[in-house]
């Protein structure tokens, strides 16, 4: 029995030790933030002394009466179903073209890629430009483009209409750095489906459009869903790209600005602490239930 | 096999005992530097012309103070706007650097109230500045009764930018005197499809707005609503609020900073922009237009004799590691070359009265002519950190977003008021 459970510490033991450093790391850095945020969020911590006053919900409440904060989970809301729906539908598109075969498919891949690798803060001030929506001469980017093809009445506003969906054109940059990077999942998703159940499908009598929809579509499910996760994520945490584009403007302010805005201006840290853990609680949302449908997948 | 466990078991072991060392010795280095001769001064001058204004006092500094190492950690960013964060974030850790740059004004009152700054007056005394700077400007830096800054500049806030040949080609002789005229001028502008202004992203609104403010209440009634005097729901200041919004319906609203929002006049897509002096030094530098030619300022509407400042400033923090050199910088800060040599390059005016007058030319000749003429009323900026602590503010910011949505002045007034009573 002893030397049972000797050798039992023998096989978990090194493995725990090994992964040692970066449970500890993760527990200070990610989940312990994450405690010490939640439990400022209860306080009413104003200006540069801390505070610990406890004050219960109350920061929540006054953020669920709060119009700005309200106007910015809506920008939110639109900002994530722009971008998601865009960066799905475009990465999926790309993947099916690539996945028909094409002329140069290594180069296209990169080129589809490359967007990813230029960080936020550069897309979104490439973006300030091409979105650029003045009039006459100092008009540049696509308003300029939509004149020389002669699509005038195309010309728009973008970020700064007064529409509640002035927001949405800033999902246009967000879904075009994401699109690639959607299309290579896809794409890996595509080249694992085994070549033989589309021929044995065809065997059948089945036309290519059936092929996708009874034989590719099911099988794409897992990476449509990991695609998902990662882009809703990335969604309620955009904040260079927004403030590179339109720094504090309230047609474009997203809860992640908000947080920062009031914690570093006014020293509102409560309040900030309360906005923060509300996007936590959002991502939870989204990423707990993925986590436990992969899990019962594995288990199968 | 088992030896290999072995090594595991060691490299593992290892990697957490270094992962756990720099827990344990951080607290310890940071009083060390008390004999290192150096000084860490923070500020957001690194644009043009503030940083070279900087780089020619830290100049003059070396010279005064021969071998003292100078750390110059400046933040990029107009009007503080990323800096504070970086520096909030020290000023919480208790790492201070030796100076640290601020708008002179209630924007050090929550540092003050957090027991961050330490007093100056004894400086103040000893080299006897208080004769040196005006005393209304003293009176606008004492907070409870004591100083805790050292002014280098002056900056006036409320002036209309305009391009004297485009406007005499819309037939407009002169920018109109109140803002009812500058709007009737906007309407006859609209004709032409010329923009009355140029505003751009959330802050130059507010900037416009505090001047609309100041022209159309007059300077005392505009002091009221930083003290609390003067009511926000007020029929007049409503009036005024919608004033702005008939403005902001004629002009031009981008998303830009101040620069690419000037450009606009210079261009002639809209006929004024409403900005602080230091659009002054970017026209006759980055953009070598000529003052009173191609370029020409006026008081803004409503406010001539009125000088709506705002002045950069240097503090002492609580702690400050070099604490001597920190006070050497303050006075190199205070001292007339220092200010003669930091201004024309800044293009702002000093805050000394016995500044050496031949050095500011065009626009900062009129502007030192101004600011030294006894008759001009000084009131302070709210933008520009003035007379709004921060949480005020960010408060009044974040009602102005809401403000321009819907446009409905009673409600942003209201919002303002209670703001003020939270935050006093």
């Amino acid at each position: 029995m002893r030397s049972r459970t000797r050798r039992s510490i023998g096989k978990w033991l090194p493995g725990l030790i090994l992964v040692a450093p970066s449970l500890i790391v993760l527990g200070i850095f990610v989940y312990g933030f994450i405690g010490w945020n939640a439990r400022y969020s209860f306080t009413d911590w104003k200006g540069l002394t801390p505070s610990d006053t406890f004050v219960g919900l109350d920061n929540y409440r006054e953020l669920f009466a709060d119009e700005t904060f309200r106007n910015d989970s809506r920008n939110l809301i639109i900002f994530t179903l722009v971008f998601m729906l865009g960066s799905l539908l475009l990465g999926l598109f790309m993947a099916l073209l690539l996945d028909k075969g094409v002329w140069g498919e290594g180069f296209l891949r990169s080129v589809f890629l490359f967007p990813m690798a230029i960080s936020f803060i550069a897309t979104g001030i490439i973006w300030r430009w091409l979105l650029n929506s003045d009039s006459g001469e100092s008009t540049t980017g696509i308003n300029k483009l939509f004149d020389v093809v002669g699509l005038d009445f195309l010309h728009s506003e973008w970020h700064k209409s007064d529409s509640i969906f002035a927001v949405a054109s800033i999902a246009l940059p967000a879904g075009w750095a994401l699109s690639g990077y959607v299309m290579a999942l896809f794409l890996a998703g595509l080249r694992g489906i085994p070549e033989e159940l589309r021929e044995a499908a065809r065997v059948d009598g089945a036309g290519e459009l059936r092929v996708y929809w009874h034989v590719v579509r099911p099988l794409l499910l897992p990476v449509l869903m990991s695609a998902v996760v990662i882009l809703a994520h990335i969604s309620l945490k955009t904040f260079d790209l927004i403030y590179a584009i339109d720094p504090g403007g309230p047609r474009t302010e997203t809860p992640a600005l908000y947080m920062w805005l009031t914690s570093f201006r006014g020293g509102f840290f409560a309040r900030g602490a309360s906005i923060a853990t509300m996007l936590f609680v959002a991502i939870a949302l989204v990423v707990v239930p993925y986590i436990w449908y992969s899990m019962r997948q594995e288990r199968r | 096999m088992q030896v290999n466990r072995r090594q595991l078991l060691g490299a593992g072991l290892g990697a957490s005992a270094l992962l756990a060392l720099p827990g344990c010795s951080s607290s310890g280095d940071s009083g060390s530097g008390g004999g290192e001769k150096k000084v860490e001064v923070f500020s957001w001058w690194s644009g043009p012309g503030e940083g070279e204004g900087l780089a020619a006092l830290i100049e003059d500094f070396k010279k005064n103070n021969a071998g003292v190492e100078f750390i110059n950690a400046a933040v990029a960013g107009g009007s503080g706007t990323q800096a504070r964060q970086v520096l909030t974030s020290r000023l919480l850790a208790n790492q201070p650097p030796d100076s640290y740059q601020l708008h002179a004004g209630q924007e050090a009152a929550s540092d003050i109230k957090a027991g961050k700054l330490e007093p100056i007056d004894y400086l103040y005394d000893a080299n006897s500045w208080r004769d040196k700077f005006p005393k209304g400007l003293t009176e606008k830096l004492t907070i409870d009764g004591k100083i805790y800054a050292v002014p280098v500049n002056i900056h006036r806030s409320n002036l209309l930018f305009f391009n004297p040949k485009k406007l005499a080609e819309w037939g407009i002789s002169a920018p109109g005197k109140t803002w009812s005229e500058l709007v009737a001028q906007g309407n006859t502008l609209k004709g032409k499809n010329v923009k009355l202004l140029s505003v751009g992203t959330t802050w130059t609104q507010m900037h416009l707005m505090e001047n609309v403010l100041l022209g159309e209440l007059g300077t005392d009634k505009y002091n009221g609503l930083w003290t609390g005097s003067t009511d926000w729901n007020g029929a007049d200041v409503i009036a005024a609020l919608d004033t702005f919004k008939q403005l902001l319906a004629l002009s031009v609203v981008s998303t830009d900073d101040w620069q690419p929002t000037i450009d606009k006049v210079v261009a002639g897509t809209a006929a004024f922009n409403v900005m602080g002096d230091w659009a002054a030094g970017y026209l006759q530098g980055a953009k070598a237009l000529k003052y009173k030619t191609e370029y020409d300022v006026v008081a803004s509407p409503g406010s001539a004799g009125v000088y709506n400042f705002l002045a950069d400033s240097f503090t002492l923090p609580k702690g400050a590691p070099h604490k001597a050199y920190a006070e050497a910088w303050l006075k190199e800060c205070a001292s007339k070359e220092g200010q003669d040599l930091f201004n024309p390059k800044k293009g702002s005016v000093p805050a000394r009265l016995d500044s050496d007058k031949s050095k500011y030319t065009d626009y900062l000749g009129w502007a030192l002519g101004e600011w030294q003429n006894s008759a001009t009323v000084v009131v302070g900026s709210l933008v520009h950190g003035v007379v709004a602590n921060n949480a005020w503010k960010a408060e009044i910011e974040k009602a102005y977003g809401v403000f321009f949505q819907d446009k409905d002045s009673k409600k942003f007034a209201g919002a303002v008021a209670a703001a003020y009573a939270a935050n006093k």
